[in-house]
């Protein structure tokens, strides 16, 4: 490695807020078009992380260490693998088309807006590429400022103020727990291999009694299912998307979201894997409600952008079958379908927002033909409607087909999750259909709409290069898939060294067996 | 009997700041109207004298007055806090001084002997010397919170403040008689040898002197339940002096705290510690719940300030050299973001305190950006969200708590942590969501952008750049780990 990347990923856009400050408020093309240069230097600077990154090595690459607080064994360590790859990618690429998304969107405090924006992009690549817990965790923590911030002061105003707290304290709840956690495998760490460190690294070769994990796991597990949002811990979702403007939704559902899921991976998988097989048939069970109550809400929403937001719910449900399939195409089935899911609604949240620009409401029923008065618009709407369903040749197809493939073929999920699951890829044709026609096909009811104009060349910009990797990713799913071989396969055999359930049983039932297995296995341990 | 040696540079800060009161009592006969600014500055600068005159001490343990003073690493390190927070103080009081009726060379003056009290308290190595200066800070608090005599409240709080004060310090007196009457000394280093060599950890005497010197203390930290005075005190006294008194008082109060129950009851921490566990939760509990419905920024930082004196409780009862030194990094973090959240209080306050309800900072945000986005910061650090003083200081303090294998307190801070992210978030949600009710025209001035830089660089450093403050820390406790 001849250059530092990662650093410069993570502090370019901090040098943008610092730029920021010294121009004028008053000029908002400038600022706009500032923070906009700052995030198109960001994205080509993240793109050599695709090109040198080697696709055979499954450990940490690009990895930087810098000493912080040596007495506390803190250090700056940050790295990336198949696993975080796509994720900074995917922020670096969002962060474009967000700056790019709030041109006409966002006129009040301009700078602010941008300075969040920027504070996020740095919060956001942290997260992902940090190897330091408490690295990670100051991250983790200072993402909600800018976020909370976004919602409160440029959201819908009725209820933007209820809506950014709610999001701040659910998480909170969570991420402070995940503290107390991480301050005691610290010392736990400490205590075993007498180094105290935060180093991620070293902690996973810890051997963590099965008791404990099981808290440990709880602890992490209820940050991460908070953040996901899991089903029951999801109510923050609807009323952060919704009160949220267009990019704020756009960060919160494309990258925020994945947060959670990338703890799972990479913290509780591989720090508590005896807790997390054990944890498959909880996890896998609110997954499949998740993925089947998002999509029942969402045929029932009014609105578009809730609609949009209980489809996300649905969504990630499939990422946590996917993960906690623990076998290859379960899991890379999951890191794909976080960013298919970063793709599509991301670039649902724009058309939405779109829409919503144009007529300053996003009631279905305040609409109706519209494909006929834009039908460039109505052309896109609905390849990322389809997207989002999962037609093959869309990228979601391939996401939610190897999630049901490998938890169809998993030892630890139960068939039962599958067929209830496979259910949920019908119910978003429903509600998705349902919502595209009356919104876009029919005569035009509302004169209102009568005259909308069609989308302008920015908003192609846009949506394009959405649209583009929507359908690479469905036609030819390889380049991205390659990458997460080697790293998932490492954390597979880690679980399987520890968990050792190597020759279980027929397909099927096997989980409750791999199970009792464990449970007896943990108990001659203690 | 011997005289006993006098070693005058041991108590050097405390002469200078003396000789600076002395000198502010003539000046202010001489200097009328607008000079009497100077007052401030001169203030200020024999602070700064004792100050460097303490920075540039070579260390290591010196006893002088018979053993009564001690000047130690652990004295050194509060010195500058208290000198600090005494600076900060004066500073941030100028304006106000300035623009209202109080009377200016006596403002100054008591601050500085209350700085006397404290550092004291801080170096004292004997309950009497502690006591002492106990109540050189206290009567010149009593005087400062009913500074502002026309306005009632100013005049209620002082009222009660006292009536309440010299009840504490009569628990405390009598705490001491029995301690003395138990162990035959006032000496910290003589209770805590006769203790361990007649074994009298469970001394009924003793252990009831110990009882009411905790109640004595926990007046002066303001520990639920001994509490009810701080919300009526906070609002009445002048805002500057409320930021004294939560920061500098509370400093000096625990760093003596430390030197009984650590230096002088090691051996009895079985005793202490349940009682403190309980203090620790219910101080934590109450100030962050009742915080949450202040509409008044004094009053709602007044609660908070209870809910940290929890926090750092839960520090102490962590003990050992990572929950001491947690106590003290907590104590200089909690200086600059509460002096700095406090500084906004007193500048956004203007003439006679006319904008301190919290819905008088509607619009503040985008109106001043600077200063809005300076109380942000300090009110986040205040919430613990990283990377900010608040944030390490919980984070050490925590830490501590885990590694002493308290993981219930632990997770009751942790959540009492996230009660106070509403309140704290909630100032900024009318800072910055709110359209503002009423126009501040505000004007900076020298001392104020003084104040707002230096406790904005320090919440900043102490939270990115801990290490510096950490050493320090850790260092200045190996007296009391011995």
């Amino acid at each position: 490695m001849e250059y530092p990347i990662l650093s410069y990923l993570i502090f370019l856009p901090l040098i943008g807020v610092v730029g920021l400050f010294f121009l004028d408020h008053t000029k908002e093309k400038l600022l706009k078009g500032f923070a906009l240069f700052i995030t198109l230097v960001e994205f080509v600077l993240s793109l050599p992380l695709f090109f040198m990154f080697q696709v055979e090595n499954g450990g940490m690459q690009f990895t930087e260490y810098l000493s912080w607080i040596p007495r506390l064994g803190i250090a700056y360590r940050v790295g990336l693998d198949g696993l975080s790859l796509w994720l900074v990618l995917l922020t670096t690429f969002l962060s474009c088309i967000a700056v790019l998304a709030c041109w006409e969107d966002i006129k009040q405090h301009v700078k602010g807006f941008l300075v969040c924006i920027l504070l996020m992009e740095t919060g956001m690549v942290g997260v992902f590429v940090s190897l330091d817990v408490f690295l990670f965790y100051v991250f983790w923590e200072v993402m909600l400022v800018p976020m909370y911030f976004i919602i409160g002061v440029w959201g819908n105003p009725a209820r933007r103020i209820y809506a950014a707290i709610k999001f701040v304290l659910f998480t909170m709840v969570g991420s402070l727990l995940m503290l107390v956690a991480i301050l005691y495998i610290y010392f736990y760490h400490a205590n075993v291999t007498g180094e105290y460190t935060f180093d991620l690294l070293k902690w996973y070769a810890l051997a963590i009694p099965h008791s404990v994990q099981t808290w440990l796991f709880l602890a992490f597990g209820l940050a991460f299912a908070i953040k996901v949002p899991m089903f029951p811990f999801h109510t923050w979702l609807p009323d952060a998307h919704t009160e949220a403007p267009t990019v704020g939704s756009v960060l919160l559902a494309a990258v925020l979201l994945k947060m959670g899921t990338y703890g799972f991976l990479r913290y509780n998988l591989p720090l508590f894997p005896e807790a997390f097989v054990s944890f498959v048939p909880v996890i896998s069970f609110l997954a499949v409600v998740g993925i089947i109550y998002g999509a029942l809400v969402a045929m029932v929403q009014t609105d578009l952008k809730r609609l949009v937001a209980f489809s996300s719910v649905s969504h990630l449900g499939f990422v946590m079958l996917g993960l906690f399939t623990l076998n290859l195409q379960g899991i890379q089935g999951g890191i794909l379908q976080m960013i298919n899911h970063g793709l599509s609604t991301g670039a649902l949240f724009l058309i939405v927002g779109m829409l919503y620009e144009r007529r300053h409401t996003r009631l279905i029923a305040e609409f109706g033909g519209l494909s006929k008065v834009m039908p460039v618009y109505a052309t896109l709407f609905m390849i990322v409607t389809l997207s989002s369903i999962g037609l093959p040749g869309l990228n979601g197809f391939v996401g939610e087909f190897l999630i049901l493939l490998g938890a169809f073929r998993s030892q630890f999920t139960n068939v039962i999750f599958v067929v209830f699951a496979a259910t949920g890829v019908i119910l978003a044709a429903v509600y998705m259909l349902w919502m595209f026609q009356r919104v876009m096909f029919g005569e035009v009811t509302n004169p209102k709409n009568k005259n909308l104009p069609d989308l302008t060349k920015r908003e192609l910009i846009v949506l394009i290069p959405l649209v583009i990797f929507i359908i690479w990713i469905g036609v030819y799913p390889k380049p991205f898939l390659k990458p997460m071989e080697a790293t998932v396969n490492g954390m597979i055999k880690r679980v399987e060294q520890r968990v050792n359930v190597k020759n279980p049983v027929q397909e099927g039932k096997v989980s409750f067996k791999a199970l009792k297995v464990i449970e007896s296995r943990g108990e001659q341990g203690a | 009997m011997t005289i006993p040696d006098v070693n005058w540079t041991s108590i050097g800060p405390e002469l200078i700041l003396f000789g600076t009161a002395v000198m502010v009592i003539f000046l202010d006969l001489v200097i009328k109207g607008k000079k009497k600014d100077s007052l401030g500055y001169l203030a200020v600068l024999g602070m700064v004298f004792a100050l460097v005159f303490v920075l540039v001490d070579e260390g290591g343990v010196i006893k002088a007055f018979g053993g009564m003073i001690i000047n130690d690493s652990f004295t050194r390190f509060l010195t500058v806090l208290i000198v600090g927070v005494g600076i900060i103080v004066t500073l941030m009081s100028m304006q106000a001084l300035r623009e209202g009726s109080m009377d200016v060379g006596g403002y100054h003056t008591l601050v500085l002997l209350a700085t006397i009290g404290m550092l004291l308290m801080v170096k004292g190595l004997d309950l009497i010397i502690i006591f002492l200066g106990l109540e050189t800070l206290s009567i010149a608090i009593y005087v400062l919170v009913g500074y502002r005599k026309w306005v009632e409240q100013s005049a209620e709080a002082a009222f009660k403040y006292f009536l309440l004060g010299a009840f504490a310090a009569a628990f405390l007196l009598y705490g001491i008689a029995l301690v003395y009457g138990a162990t035959g000394t006032t000496r910290i280093e003589g209770i805590a040898q006769y203790i361990a060599l007649k074994n009298l950890g469970t001394n009924p005497l003793l252990l009831l002197g110990v009882g009411l010197l905790l109640v004595g203390l926990g007046f002066k930290l303001a520990l639920v339940p001994f509490h009810s005075w701080t919300p009526d005190v906070y609002e009445g006294a002048p805002t500057a002096i409320t930021a004294f008194m939560a920061v500098g008082v509370k400093a000096a109060a625990f760093a003596a705290f430390l030197r009984i129950f650590g230096g002088a009851l090691p051996l009895l921490d079985f005793q202490w510690k349940d009682v403190l566990w309980v203090l620790a939760v219910i101080t934590m509990t109450v100030g962050n719940v009742v915080a949450l419905s202040q509409t008044n920024i004094k009053r709602m930082l007044a609660y908070s300030s209870i809910a940290h004196a929890g926090y750092i409780l839960v520090g102490i009862i962590a003990g050992g050299s990572v929950g001491w030194s947690a106590v003290l990094y907590y104590l200089g973090a909690y200086a600059f973001m509460n002096l700095g959240a406090f500084g906004i209080v007193v500048f956004y306050g203007q003439k006679e305190e006319a904008n301190v309800e919290i819905a008088d900072y509607a619009g503040l945000g985008f109106r001043y950006p600077f200063l809005g986005a300076a109380m942000a910061i300090f009110l986040f650090s205040l919430a613990g969200i990283p990377p900010l003083a608040g944030f390490m200081g919980k984070f050490y303090i925590f830490s501590a708590a885990i590694k002493s294998g308290y993981i219930w307190l632990t997770i009751i801070g942790v959540m009492n942590s996230l009660i106070s992210v509403f309140y704290y978030f909630r100032v900024t949600v009318i800072m910055y969501m709110k359209e503002p009710i009423k126009e501040v025209a505000l004007e900076y001035s020298l001392p104020i952008t003084i104040v707002l830089i230096i406790t904005l660089a320090g919440t900043i450093q102490m939270g990115v750049a801990p290490t510096f403050y950490l050493e320090r820390a850790l260092d200045s406790i190996k007296w009391l780990i011995g």
